[in-house]
């Protein structure tokens, strides 16, 4: 593949309840990216949004929002799913040799909509909308079916919260930062169990916007790029009951394509900062196996022997991931602006001292029905 | 019906926060496969389809597999009981989505006879007692509408607590 580099990253405090709208929220993000990059508007050729007009509240969000990310008079298209898929195809505009910087931006407000109520409009509407499930109700079926394979405990997925929102403390963008135990996740208020209050992500709004560049405009840019090695995505069935809801067929799939393009035979060893899409906690620990940091049903042992703690052998989510900043849409990418920034040793306290090569990994659909993994490097 | 994009405006810290609804009406055809599906749960019966290339039932059916792509057109009623593979009980309220009050639960359920999990509601059972394996057993609805809670729930099999 021909070099292609992220130059510029911005995202936005994430917080529940923000008054700035979509368009201000993307506009904050767009320029925050440009003037990391040493940009104008004009750098850019193309631009690629991401929306969900469900979360929006509008249909054709797309075209509402393209220009606070500086669309007027480009190429603009749009994505509807995760950041991640959205950088993907900007990728792909970037790879074309049509367009030599794309810009990828995402926003989402999760507070303004009815967030379950629109989640549970992702399940078919033929047949089992009417059960009423969203994220958290069809996650635990996922999370049982999982911990009940593998004897994983209970403990072990509070271990994921405690690790990532304590680490949130370290990040400025996080929206919820806690000094917690095992013992206060274990006693906050189950939901649908095993999924209990402190084993999700909050309701956070927030935007975030990357610019990816070929070569040659890579070394034009204000920071040192940070290139893309390897990057694949794939896609499991829709139906929970068509899946081996214990192991992610898809993430497995897309991890080991994007590993063999980046020349990685041991991720555990190899890589040096993995930000994932922890939307409940019991996810990292699956995420864990299928990104081959362990093997399949030992995501309990790794977080067990602290090895992806901070200063562990493969730190995951110093940013807090997902579970301390959960803005739907925009989560993938900002796990991949997070990686950008540990690459750059631009992480602040949550540097992860010479980071060379890092894993950000995004996800879509109902119990994570789609996998996208990048694999970058400075 | 009014315009209800507005129905009230809040003010925080000078910014104007504007609250609405969007009501939408859909209609949506089921299809030929789903229609079949229903109208054998009127009469009680519960079909799949098998893939011959995959060879497996899949219940509820479609129209493709997913794995192999093919048409699938072969129809196999299944047993209205089976294997409850996962289960979850849910304690918050949603009175506008759940169908029952909390705590109440959801289960993937695999059909004798089928290869692949139901999603649906499991109800008349010791919420505290359900385990992964237990039989359960289809509950139909009186007055069939057509639609997937034709079976109300799933109810764990006599002799299982």
């Amino acid at each position: 593949m021909e070099r292609i580099a992220v130059v510029g990253v911005g995202q936005t405090k994430y917080e529940r309840g923000k008054t700035k709208n979509f368009a201000e929220l993307v506009y904050e993000v767009t320029r925050k990216a440009l003037d990391d990059a040493g940009m104008e508007p004009g750098d850019i050729d193309n631009v690629v949004t991401t929306t969900n007009d469900f979360f929006d509240g509008r249909t054709i969000a797309c075209m509402a929002v393209a220009e606070a990310a500086g669309s007027y008079g480009r190429d603009a298209t749009n994505v509807e799913g995760d950041g991640t898929l959205s950088a993907f195809y900007g990728l792909m505009r970037t790879l074309s040799g049509v367009y030599h910087t794309t810009m990828v931006t995402t926003h989402c407000k999760v507070s303004e909509g009815s967030p379950r109520k629109i989640f549970n409009q992702a399940f078919d509407p033929i047949y089992d909308r009417l059960l009423g499930m969203d994220a958290i109700s069809s996650s635990a079926l996922q999370a049982r079916a999982y911990m009940h394979r593998y004897g994983i405990t209970e403990e072990q997925c509070a271990k994921v919260s405690v690790k990532n929102h304590g680490n949130a403390r370290n990040n400025p963008y996080a929206h919820v930062a806690l000094d917690i135990t095992v013992e206060d996740v274990m006693k906050s208020p189950m939901l649908a169990d095993p999924i209990k209050r402190l084993d999700t992500s909050p309701i956070s709004d927030g935007a975030c916007a990357i610019i990816l560049a070929t070569e040659e405009k890579a070394k034009k840019a204000a920071k040192k790029p940070v290139w893309i090695r390897g990057v694949a995505h794939c896609t499991d069935a829709y139906r929970l009951g068509e899946r081996d809801l214990t192991h992610s067929l898809a993430l497995e799939t897309a991890a080991k394509k994007a590993y063999r393009m980046a020349g990685i035979a041991d991720p555990l060893r190899e890589i040096d900062v993995a930000e994932v899409y922890d939307a409940f906690s019991y996810m990292e620990l699956m995420w864990y196996e299928g990104l081959g940091f362990c093997g399949q049903g030992e995501g309990g042992r790794l977080i067990d022997g602290g090895e992806t703690q901070m200063g562990g052998k493969l730190p995951v989510n110093p940013s807090g991931g997902v579970l301390s900043a959960h803005s739907v849409q925009v989560a993938g990418l900002a796990r991949i602006a997070e990686a950008v920034l540990q690459l750059r040793g631009e992480a602040g306290r949550r540097q992860v001292p010479g980071a060379k090569m890092a894993l950000a990994h995004g996800v879509t659909g109902i119990c994570a029905q789609t996998h996208c993994v990048w694999v970058l490097s400075n | 019906m009014e315009n209800e994009t507005i129905l009230e405006v809040n003010e925080k810290d000078g910014l104007l926060i504007h609250q609405g609804v969007i009501r939408v009406p859909y209609t949506w055809a089921a299809g030929a496969v789903a229609s079949k599906f229903y109208v054998g749960l009127r009469n009680r019966k519960i079909y799949g389809v098998r893939c011959p290339t995959c060879r497996i039932v899949l219940v509820p059916p479609k129209k493709t597999c997913h794995r192999c792509f093919g048409e699938l057109n072969e129809w196999v009623e299944v047993s209205d009981e089976g294997t409850l593979q996962t289960f979850t009980v849910v304690h918050y309220h949603e009175p506008e989505l759940h169908p029952l009050k909390a705590p109440f639960a959801y289960g993937i359920i695999k059909l004798d006879g089928a290869d692949t999990g139901m999603t649906h509601l499991i109800a008349e059972a010791d919420l505290k007692a359900l385990k992964e394996g237990m039989r359960v057993k289809a509950v139909f609805k009186e007055k069939p509408g057509g639609n997937y809670l034709d079976i109300k729930y799933f109810k764990p099999v006599k002799g299982e607590k």
